[in-house]
């Protein structure tokens, strides 16, 4: 079974809203014995010591509005929206209570109660989760406009001319947080169909993100090169749509199945049928953890439960999918670099996946690979948590700069867009010159003969 | 009834006085299955002024207090009770000074005991009890459970390194009870009143404990067994070859279809049970010592003996064996984790036991332990909706105790008595030996404000 496979599936609901945390099924919240092995790893815990803010006092609070005897109120809403999502919980806990099913169902419930509901945040979320994150041609328009803006000296003379100031507060916070946006995006850089230049040994589906496409679409043409460097045909369906992890997340269940459902069409339609491929590829941590959940995501959709169950079971991170074939070691001397790795929590806590991109990096000619303390502590990025807790994750982004500052390493690589957006604001703050890599970006410009790498 | 969360905000920081229903219920339980309660305030202490002034103040309006560390208990001991004050040390946590010259260390009670463990370790000291939530559990709560460990055996259990201590009596008054001197025979041991008193007694709000020499070399096996017997005949035969390891850990089949399950080091799921084995101190003694338990292991018919290559080979075996308990949650809905315990003499016999009783009640039993210190967890595997099972359930416990008791054992050797063992005390202990405990609980705590209804009425 997979590992992500629903512990006990849910009874097939015709309608199109089974996520309750009311009608989940009573093991799945009796898995929690509350014996406190989760409380060590979780983020919030360690900051304030206060057992709400616990993975264990979420589970009794959600269980607690499941028996009835808590209502969903604004200060439930809030704690479902304080945890950070990092799953670091699942990791430790022996009992293997699935954690990520019902905090998802419970902040499903909040958004249908519309518990935590203002004006503002109502707009917020109606433009992002509904309105850019749903329309793949409306978030690259935006992501041109940020490029001019970037590129064209704009922001240069904005900055100079103090015009920030300008902006409100919390939008002005959020300032150093903007991704640098990439010149081209993935479909001018990647052709639908790219094969190796032998005989293909496996054939597969390439997943470009959304956020991963406009800020670091250089890494899916690294992550193609890789591919392609080990022998595989890569098909990439244009115009792709975001998986859907930030509305699943985000209590916007129904859009997150809208948003499967769109991602196995147009990989259907490229790849003529699921079944003619031998994996479908993601190269963003976040989304992957997600994107192996569609089985349960779709599992009452009579048309799609199938072939979400197919897709589940196709898909499969870089790291991973590299590992099990066996991936080309590099040839040539290489540069001497001292490389550290930061574990996204959707890949490692999510997916379980941690030796994979050590054992790609240790590959690489003259790259020596030091351990970065806490390396799975989350770094705050969290989804969209540094934009709605600012606070909280600041306090994980300095705790994280200070363990890479630890290791001496010039580079941290790690497997997330997410991630990578966190730890360069990070850096420009700290003004100090780590670079923040994929470790597929490290292993192309490896294959490449240590050339590659300029975006 | 007075308003105890206004009367509190007066007393430490508005914030640290939590009173929302989400707060409450977030304190309701502790690691203990099917006990619950909900407090009516909770403080976060930071201070023994604080603490003193709570205690003053519940005191004075006759209202319960009930400790509580990280919450980990395995016997409900810091569960609320009716319109309680729960009063959490988790933000009490720092160490006050590490002695390397008298090896001791000086903590406040919330400081938890993985960090205590680590310090010791980074000046080449040990800090032995172990017990299986040491990643979270405070300090403050091992001593009041006095809590015992992996190394039981060898290293004895948290008294045997409590040096002193700070405790609020029930009327707030401030004590410091012990020293660092190895000898102290001035008057009544008192801090030894202390340890194991399920804070009923007094809050402990700083201990000094003792440190000791970290052995030199360590080696753990796992021994494989295709009979129950055979594991337990060869904990007998090692103790009776006076050798006394660290470490004689076993699990009994589903115990390490769970752990294994979770942990995935490649445990035998074939075996009926497996022997966790760990020897420490001089490299020399410990070569020999290894040598003779792999032997005996054979002897004994174990199918395989397999020796930890690498040190973080033993840590993974020791951590799998720890997360036993809440992996044995896997199986089903309610784990009800019982801590029955014998002589050493008698393991086989209880063990089998367990055995018979789980078939007699047509009930699922997970057993695991310590081995070597007669420490078993037979582990029900249950459903509490379920209430016809619930009532074999309870039959079984008290069948479980009763044998433990009648072969010279007792019915709780590490997890103390709170509320989950109340009803077999007077069983365990007579009426003399329990009436005095209720005197000393009566001189020390009059008014009954600290964890009242725990241990007993």
């Amino acid at each position: 079974m997979h590992p992500h496979a629903p512990k006990t599936p849910l009874p097939p609901s015709p309608g199109a809203k089974p996520f309750y945390l009311k009608d989940l099924d009573f093991g799945v919240l009796a898995q929690c014995i509350h014996c406190g092995l989760c409380l060590p790893t979780c983020p919030t815990y360690d900051a304030t010591k206060l057992e709400k803010h616990s993975p264990r006092g979420r589970i009794q609070l959600m269980r607690n509005v499941a028996e009835g005897r808590l209502d969903l109120t604004e200060a439930f809403g809030d704690e479902m929206y304080f945890c950070l999502g990092c799953l670091a919980c699942e990791t430790a806990c022996p009992a293997g209570v699935d954690y990520t099913r019902m905090f998802e169902e419970a902040r499903a419930d909040i958004e249908r109660a519309g518990i935590l509901n203002t004006e503002k945040r109502n707009w917020i979320r109606s433009i992002m989760l509904r309105g850019v994150f749903t329309r793949p041609w409306l978030l690259r328009l935006i992501g041109r406009m940020l490029r001019i803006y970037q590129a064209s000296g704009m922001e240069w003379l904005v900055k100079k001319l103090g015009l920030l100031r300008l902006l409100p507060k919390n939008l002005r916070e959020l300032e150093p947080l903007t991704p640098r946006v990439e010149r081209d995006f993935s479909d001018a850089l990647i052709a639908e169909v790219e094969t190796p230049k032998d005989a293909a040994r496996k054939r597969v589906g390439m997943l470009t993100g959304c956020v991963q496409d406009l800020t670091y679409s250089s890494v899916n043409r690294d992550t193609v090169d890789v591919l392609l460097a080990n022998g595989c045909e890569v098909i990439t369906p244009r115009m792709q749509h975001c998986c859907g992890s930030l509305h699943g997340h985000n209590g916007e269940v129904d859009t997150a199945r809208d948003m499967a459902r769109r991602n196995i069409d147009a990989m259907e339609r490229s790849a003529g049928s699921l079944d003619d491929l031998d994996a479908i590829i993601t190269n963003a941590g976040g989304c992957g953890s997600h994107l192996k959940h569609y089985d349960h995501l779709l599992h009452d959709d009579p048309r799609y439960a199938a072939r979400a169950r197919k897709w589940t079971a196709k898909v499969k991170d870089v790291h991973e999918f590299l590992s099990a074939i066996g991936t080309v070691k590099p040839t040539g001397v290489g540069t001497e670099q001292v490389v550290t790795y930061h574990e996204s929590c959707h890949l490692c806590h999510g997916q379980k996946i941690t030796k994979q991109p050590r054992e790609l990096l240790k590959l690489i000619p003259g790259l020596k690979l030091v351990e970065l303390p806490e390396s799975s502590w989350c770094c705050g990025s969290a989804g969209v948590y540094n934009i709605t807790q600012p606070e909280m994750s600041a306090k994980l982004l300095d705790r994280k700069m200070a363990n890479i500052a630890k290791t001496g390493a010039k580079c941290v690589a790690n497997g997330n867009p997410g991630c990578s957006v966190q730890l360069e604001a990070g850096v420009r703050t700290a003004g100090s010159d780590v670079e923040i890599v994929h470790p597929i970006t490290l292993l192309a410009r490896a294959y490449r003969g240590g050339q590659g790498g300029e975006k | 009834m007075p308003n105890l969360t206004a009367d509190l905000t007066a007393l430490l920081e508005p914030a640290r006085v939590l009173h929302s229903r989400e707060d409450l219920l977030a304190y309701g339980y502790d690691g203990t299955a099917a006990l619950s309660g909900v407090p009516a305030v909770v403080v976060m202490v930071k201070t023994v002024e604080e603490v003193a002034a709570i205690v003053k103040y519940a005191a004075a309006n006759r209202v319960p207090v009930v400790g509580r560390g990280s919450g980990t208990g395995l016997s409900g001991g810091s569960v609320p009770s009716m319109g309680c004050i729960i009063l959490c040390t988790a933000q009490m946590d720092k160490v006050i000074e590490l002695d390397e010259k008298n090896l001791t260390v000086l903590v406040e009670s919330g400081c938890i005991t993985q960090k205590v463990s680590d310090l010791a370790d980074s000046v080449g000291l040990l800090y032995p009890p172990d017990p299986g939530s040491m990643k979270i559990s405070t300090i403050g709560g091992n001593v009041a459970e006095n809590s015992g460990g992996l190394r039981g055996l060898k290293y004895g259990i948290t008294r045997d390194y409590v040096m002193g201590m700070e405790v609020v009596l029930a009327d707030g008054t401030v004590v410091w009870l012990g020293n660092k001197c190895v000898k102290d025979v001035a008057g009544y041991s008192m801090k030894d009143i202390f340890i194991g008193s399920e804070g009923t007694l007094g809050i402990i709000t700083k201990v000094l404990l003792k440190l000791v020499p970290k052995p030199a070399a360590k080696k753990t096996m796992l021994a494989t067994f295709a009979r129950m017997d055979c594991a337990s005949d060869t904990v007998s035969a090692i103790i009776a070859a006076k050798i006394i390891p660290c470490t004689l850990e076993f699990l009994d089949k589903i115990t390490i279809k769970c752990v294994e399950d979770f942990a995935k080091i490649g445990l035998p799921l074939d075996a009926e049970a497996i022997l966790l084995m760990e020897t420490d101190g001089h490299p020399a003694a410990v070569e020999d010592q290894a040598a003779q338990m792999v032997e005996i292991a054979k002897r004994c018919g174990a199918t395989s003996v397999q020796v930890a290559q690498t040190a973080e080979e033993s840590v993974r075996l020791a951590s799998a064996r720890r997360s036993a308990f809440s992996a044995l949650a896997r199986v089903s809905p309610t784990t009800i984790l019982e801590d029955a315990t014998v002589p050493r003499s008698e393991l086989s016999k209880m063990i089998r036991y367990i055995q018979d009783v789980g078939a007699r009640h047509n009930l699922r039993i997970g057993t695991f332990g310590h081995m070597g210190d007669g420490n078993l967890h037979p582990t029900f595997l249950t459903d509490e909706k379920n209430a016809a099972e619930m009532t074999r359930v309870e039959l079984a416990m008290q069948e479980i105790f009763d044998f433990a008791i009648s072969l010279g054992g007792t019915i709780t050797g590490e997890h103390g008595v709170g509320l989950a063992k109340k009803p077999f005390l007077r069983r365990a202990l007579g009426n003399a030996s329990l009436d005095l405990m209720k005197l000393l609980k009566k001189s020390l705590d009059p008014l009954g404000i600290l964890n009242p209804g725990k241990i007993f009425d």
